[in-house]
């Protein structure tokens, strides 16, 4: 028996705010929480711009030994998981008797490895690293972290698919869920922010260097984008059964109902036209709808000249010229590993309430993007079905529908 | 560095990164439990005896340690030796 699979619980701690309402506001408002940071300069990128989101004190929520092993994406995806769990009335003394699992998107842990080897290059003693580090070094931290935290009994692996890890999270979490192997299941994606986390992603030159704002920085589909804008930070999507919700009376934010993937086969870091194209037909496929049940796509575009192209073509041959596309990057900047989840959640404030955040920095088409119906400004719109993309290196690609709930 | 100077000055730092109350940390009393130590917390006792002290003692030297009295005495043994 399959089972329908739904979102009962979400959670962000992003450049756009860090919870939910000032997140909603960010989206209507088209605010970006996109900064400069001149530190990086010094370090030697060749690009500033960068989201931000504060250092969280977890001394008020957390024990020493609970907090040692974490370092950023433990510690942010700690932030968003915590306003997910509360959101959906659960807590650790209903976890721990009920089995529910964590699946988690994160694909760095830069800083932490980093200050890790700077100790024992002084020490030249690995005794004195300490406890705490080698559960921040694993590219796990957060799955390890959280697991414990809220004494989840579960499937608890961690994803690690590039920019495409937050999607392919919830996706592998809604396998489990509808197929009856977890009742529940906690998905999600963390990004690091740190010199340290994106010094060779910028040696690339893939990021922008656009002499503006940094607000105007990140401008997917337009004309005069010339590169992303790294970001990071956590967002939590708690799913579980149907029948599970139901139960214990939790809010319903969505019903997943597609889950499109593929692999390019091709280039590590160029996108590929064919593989985001099987991507968003497998998940349509999947959810037995049409192009014209699409409201609105939450694009992936980053912002880079041949990435928002490639997936103007893909948007334009899939789904055709009159859906509603946005990329939230354009506010947000590129949040990477976090990327996949926090773009449903976002999808789901604008679904929740009707309304199209807004593409910002969208004044000129490029011969792809002017195929497409790209939204610039905020726009009230009822939408009752989305569809997400998210594309990484090694040509990992994810496309996830959403629908409203109805009984 | 004197027996009291001992004292004071590793209440100071074992509280500090324990986030134990100082008061709780009086000689007769337990320092694993005191302290709320697992095996894990021993690697961290050792960081941070180095950290401030300068000497390194091994997981071995806590065998016998029961006391804080007994965590001076190894402390005050081995900044004299």
């Amino acid at each position: 028996m399959e089972h329908r699979v739904v979102i009962t619980g979400i959670g962000a701690y992003s450049c756009l705010g860090e919870n939910l309402d000032t997140v909603l506001e960010s989206l209507r408002i088209g605010r970006s929480g996109v900064i400069y940071d001149e530190p990086r300069k010094d370090f030697g990128y060749r690009s500033c711009f960068t989201g931000m989101v504060a250092e969280p004190d977890l001394t008020p929520f957390l024990s020493r030994r609970q907090r040692i092993g974490m370092h950023q994406p433990a510690r942010f995806a700690f932030m968003s998981t915590k306003q997910a769990m509360e959101g959906s009335g659960l807590d650790a003394d209903f976890l721990d008797k009920t089995e529910t699992g964590i699946i988690f998107g994160n694909d760095s842990t830069a800083g932490a490895v980093v200050e890790t080897v700077d100790k024992v290059r002084a020490k030249k003693n690995t005794t004195l690293i300490g406890s705490g580090d080698i559960f921040q070094n694993m590219n796990s931290t957060v799955n390890m972290n959280l697991s414990t935290i809220y004494k989840l009994k579960g499937m608890n692996f961690t994803i690690s698919a590039a920019c495409s890890s937050g999607s392919h999270s919830i996706g592998m979490g809604y396998l489990l869920i509808k197929q009856g192997l977890q009742e529940r299941v906690v998905c999600g994606g963390a990004q690091e922010i740190n010199d340290y986390a994106m010094a060779s992603f910028d040696g690339l030159g893939a990021f922008s260097v656009r002499d503006a704002a940094p607000a105007m920085a990140s401008r997917p589909f337009d004309r005069d984008r010339d590169g992303l804008v790294p970001s990071g930070g956590a967002a939590t999507v708690i799913i579980e059964s149907l029948e599970s919700a139901l139960k214990r009376n939790a809010p319903i934010y969505g019903e997943i109902v597609g889950f499109g993937f593929s692999s390019n086969g091709d280039h590590i870091s160029n996108p590929n036209f064919d593989g985001q194209f099987r991507s968003l037909n497998m998940a349509l496929k999947q959810a037995n709808l049409t192009p014209n049940d699409i409201d609105y796509v939450n694009a992936h575009a980053t912002s880079t000249p041949i990435g928002d192209s490639t997936e103007a073509q893909a948007i334009f041959n899939v789904l055709g010229s009159k859906v509603p596309v946005s990329s939230t990057k354009s506010m947000t900047g590129h949040e990477c590993w976090m990327a996949g989840a926090s773009e449903i959640v976002y999808s789901l404030l604008m679904m929740n309430n009707d309304f199209i955040a807004p593409n910002i920095n969208f004044e000129n088409p490029d011969e792809h993007s002017e195929k497409i119906n790209i939204i610039p400004n905020y726009k009230e719109q009822n939408i009752d079905c989305f569809l997400s993309n998210s594309f990484g290196f090694g040509g990992t690609n994810s496309s996830l529908i959403i629908k409203k709930f109805k009984k | 560095m004197k027996r009291e100077d001992i004292i004071l000055t590793t209440k100071q730092f074992l509280s500090d990164e324990f986030e134990v109350d100082a008061t709780l940390i009086q000689p007769e009393n337990n320092l694993q439990q005191t302290l709320d130590l697992d095996s894990l917390d021993y690697v961290d006792l050792v960081v941070v005896i180095e950290e401030n002290l300068g000497i390194k003692p091994t997981a071995e030297d806590f065998k016998t340690i029961e006391t804080f009295n007994d965590f001076y005495d190894l402390v005050e043994q081995r900044l004299n030796a």
